[in-house]
């Protein structure tokens, strides 16, 4: 089976953020970028598929001539073929995902597996974003899997429990932690990657729908009362979650 | 010019989320009318729509909505959002939220704007704060075209009751949808017996201060006490002590409760992206330098094992559980 799995390139989260010139993005000086946590999964699940099932995997990237970084990471995991879709960084996931529908249709992968979301905007949109544009089923928050001939079932995470799902190839899916175990790229194969080709393709022309009109550092409106251990101050927090923040 | 308010329902009503997204359109509609759609909606679910505000709820009935079909439903709510002239559909942002609105907002080619903690403007220019890079950043975010889908994150919005009268139910059958992919749900697992982190109003995490999961029991006697949900950092889910369901943070779960206490959790970023919109943080940990603190409203520097079970028959003396 053919695989497309999509990732991105995201700030590390022990980054401190600060705020750009423009007023609307990260300043992105100092910033450390790595492949989105979420995505190392469906990479991972990518190739255990190809080695039970054969075909091929490509990991496609969307962003800014940077993104190549993760690519060669995705190759240095053992994905055939990787494809950078050159575009400017922006927030609206809707123009990532028009990018990716329009690859999607022209090269027909049975399964499109995305990372559950990436960590940068949290959006959870990508997966059936790009799945209503193919007008394709899509499982989200996927912690297992099957595929049989053009069938797969899977278990997908919901609040306080999970589905066992089904339905026909071609599908979205988006990785859930837990899925499997991803493999360490070997030194090897990292300098291998390097020397790898990395295809490069012009973004969709969709428009974005969404602007982002400011970006602010949130102010912490906390109280820091921090009491000591003592019998007293047992209480006195018992008394404080009672009385004043009346939570209790 | 309206506002379409997606409906979840559970066993005994309707979900929180949905509560809270009435109310939120409520506060922004101004003159605006506000309408709610909910697939197979009992009598129950509409005398609750009705006391947070909403006079008009589309019906979908059918036992095959019963299977969330995502592509269905999608295309079931963006024909209703077309109907009502709807400028504005909100969705609560938990799995379903999440799942089925960006589908909604390729469908009416509106702008998605998800996991929203602030709604400003009115139903034709919604402007929405949202937190980005793990909560390091907010952003004001805004449609550029004439329609917005928006997810609300869980317990950032009050649910008013209003006491309004039940809503009337106005049957809605979307025109034929079985031309779209559709997905079997085979088999529903619930995790029986606790509270999910997820849907719970306190949660009581534990961290690599307890030291191994035999310790969790101080944890559990707390979250009893409050009648909370159980949670765990990473760090602890990693070694294998908790469940990845319980996870808080990054790579487990985003909440909001009323009430977070965390007990033996330093407070690494990724933690603290996933807890720190809680209203109050309690704090329990034996380094005073710990970064919890720094986001706690009330804190304790002392042992985990020393505290915890003081603090809990204190609480039971206040509450009445243990």
């Amino acid at each position: 089976m053919n695989i497309l799995v999509c990732i991105s390139q995201v700030p590390d989260t022990t980054t401190k953020v600060a705020v750009g010139a423009d007023g609307t993005s990260i300043n992105p000086a100092g910033v450390k970028f790595i492949l989105n946590p979420y995505d190392e999964f469906a990479i991972e699940e990518g190739l255990r598929l190809r080695e039970k099932h054969g075909g091929s995997v490509t990991a496609v990237s969307v962003g800014p001539d940077s993104v190549k970084e993760v690519l060669r990471t995705a190759l240095a995991m053992g994905v055939d073929t990787a494809i950078h879709i050159k575009d400017d960084l922006r927030a609206d996931s809707f123009t990532v995902a028009s990018s990716i529908a329009e690859l999607a249709k022209e090269t027909s992968p049975e399964l499109v597996i995305f990372g559950r979301q990436s960590i940068d905007f949290d959006s959870f949109a990508l997966p059936s974003m790009v799945a209503e544009l193919l007008g394709w089923a899509d499982i989200p928050m996927v912690s297992a899997l099957t595929v049989e001939g053009s069938n797969i079932t899977a278990e997908s995470d919901i609040e306080g429990g999970k589905n066992s799902v089904s339905c026909a190839l071609p599908c979205v899916i988006s990785a859930q932690k837990g899925l499997n175990d991803p493999r360490y790229p070997k030194l090897p194969d990292i300098m291998k990657a390097k020397s790898k080709p990395i295809a490069e393709r012009a973004a969709s022309s969709a428009q974005p729908r969404v602007a982002t009109t400011s970006m602010t550092l949130p102010v912490s409106k906390r109280l820091n009362k921090v009491l000591g251990d003592s019998d007293a101050d047992v209480q006195e927090l018992v008394r404080l979650l009672h009385e004043e923040a009346k939570v209790i | 010019m309206s506002i379409l308010v997606v409906l979840e329902s559970q066993a005994d009503g309707l979900k929180r989320t949905s509560c809270e997204a009435i109310t939120a359109a409520v506060d922004v509609a101004g003159g605006a009318a506000v309408t709610g759609i909910i697939f197979n909606g009992s009598q129950q679910h509409l005398a609750m729509a009705g006391a947070y505000g909403l006079t008009t709820v589309l019906n979908v009935s059918g036992d095959e909505w019963s299977a969330h079909p995502s592509a269905r439903m999608a295309a079931a709510i963006s024909e209703a959002a077309t109907k009502v002239g709807a400028t504005l559909v909100l969705f609560g942002a938990n799995s379903t939220g999440k799942n089925i609105a960006p589908r909604v907002a390729v469908r009416l080619s509106a702008g998605f704007l998800p996991d929203c903690v602030a709604l400003h403007g009115s139903a034709s220019a919604i402007e929405a704060t949202r937190p980005v890079y793990a909560g390091k950043a907010l952003v004001n975010v805004k449609s550029t075209t004439s329609t917005t889908v928006a997810t609300l994150r869980p317990n950032l919005f009050t649910a008013k009751n209003v006491g309004g009268s039940a809503a009337a139910s106005e049957a809605f059958a979307p025109s034929q949808t079985s031309s779209l992919p559709s997905l079997q749900v085979t088999n529903v697992t619930r995790n029986e017996g606790q509270l999910d982190v997820s849907e719970a109003d306190i949660i009581v995490s534990g961290g690599r201060g307890l030291k191994g999961p035999e310790h969790f029991n101080l944890v559990e006697n707390l979250a009893k006490s409050l009648g909370a949900a159980v949670g765990a950092s990473r760090a602890v889910v990693d070694a294998g002590w908790r469940p990845h369901r319980e996870q808080v943070g990054q790579t487990g779960k985003t909440v909001s409760p009323t009430v977070y206490v965390a007990c033996g959790i330093s407070g690494a970023v990724q933690h603290l992206a996933g807890m720190s919109s809680s209203k109050i943080i309690v704090a329990i940990n034996k380094d005073k330098d710990a970064p919890i603190f720094s986001v706690a409203d009330y804190g304790i520097v002392g042992d985990v094992f020393e505290v915890l079970p003081r603090l809990t028959t204190a609480i039971s003396a206040v509450t009445g559980k243990n």
